[in-house]
């Protein structure tokens, strides 16, 4: 059981470590401010989902078990910071966006130079 | 009366869902912590409540019912959206052609419009860039063609958010 949810964990660590990579290779390669903003706000989102709940997964069947109320209490607080992950992140980017919008960062189009 | 009791409710409401908070992050039961938190839950409570329970809109227990339903859903179109940046980040011609576009919606009350806004932001090639609340107006920076279609031709999504809230035309 418990080398299962291991397997299991090491599966949702790599997948999420996977989509923040390809956030990162995003914000390198894609040519504009707003175009990078994609690539950030999307991947960040589910690749830290992932991540904590992995950890989520592993703290309720192989760290916690016969620990103390407030010990095996951690998996809510990692619930709470999925749910605040989901509500912040779109958020921020959308504000981040709105900024440069609002002072005049000029869209990338098809065939222009990289800026 | 009416006007008072709903005043009382909120506060109810709000100071079970402080304490409730409260008792999950601390996990100590000890009458100290306890005590500080009911307190703390009582001062929350009578400040904010008016930010929890706003007066508007009926049939609450329905939209907060529909709104999990259309969240499971939700998470679908994320998982989506990291395969589909994933894709055009990976893809050695990057297959990008950014647009804006803008449309409006039958949406007007303010949590149908953040969870509109949100939804574009996390669903595949979208972002929100500006809400006008008055007319429901959305313009949103898309990244390629096909993802900006399904926003202004399609229109699923607005269709889903606006039968949650029950907000259709």
């Amino acid at each position: 059981m418990v080398e299962l949810i291991v397997v299991i964990v090491t599966i949702l660590l790599a997948a999420g470590v996977f989509f923040m990579l390809s956030g990162a290779i995003g914000l390198l390669r894609l040519p504009d401010f707003y175009t990078r903003l994609h690539a950030t706000g999307k991947c960040d989102t589910l690749g830290e989902v992932l991540i904590i709940f992995g950890l989520l997964l592993y703290h309720i069947f192989v760290y916690s078990p016969g620990a103390e109320l407030s010990v095996q209490l951690v998996p809510v607080k990692l619930l709470f910071l999925i749910g605040f992950i989901f509500l912040a992140n779109p958020t921020a980017t959308h504000a981040i966006m709105k900024a440069a919008y609002n002072t005049g960062v000029k869209p990338w189009k098809k065939g222009d130079p990289r800026m | 009366m009416s006007d008072n009791s709903g005043k009382v409710f909120g506060i109810a409401v709000t100071f079970c869902a402080m304490f409730l908070f409260w008792l999950l992050l601390s996990g100590m039961l000890d009458a100290l912590h306890v005590g500080a938190g009911l307190i703390c839950s009582l001062i929350v409570a009578l400040i904010s409540h008016d930010l929890l329970v706003t007066g508007e809109g009926e049939k609450r227990l329905v939209k907060a019912f529909r709104f999990f339903i259309y969240l499971g859903w939700e998470l679908w179109q994320i998982l989506l959206a990291n395969f589909d940046v994933t894709y055009r980040v990976l893809h050695p011609k990057m297959p990008i052609d950014p647009l804006i576009i803008e449309f409006e919606t039958p949406l007007r009350s303010d949590f149908a419009l953040v969870t509109l806004a949100n939804s574009i932001t996390l669903t595949p090639g979208t972002i929100t860039i500006n809400v006008d609340p008055a007319k429901g107006k959305f313009q949103v920076h898309a990244i390629a063609q096909a993802p900006a279609d399904a926003l202004t031709v399609d229109k699923t999504m607005q269709s889903k958010v606006a039968k949650v809230f029950m907000e259709e035309g």
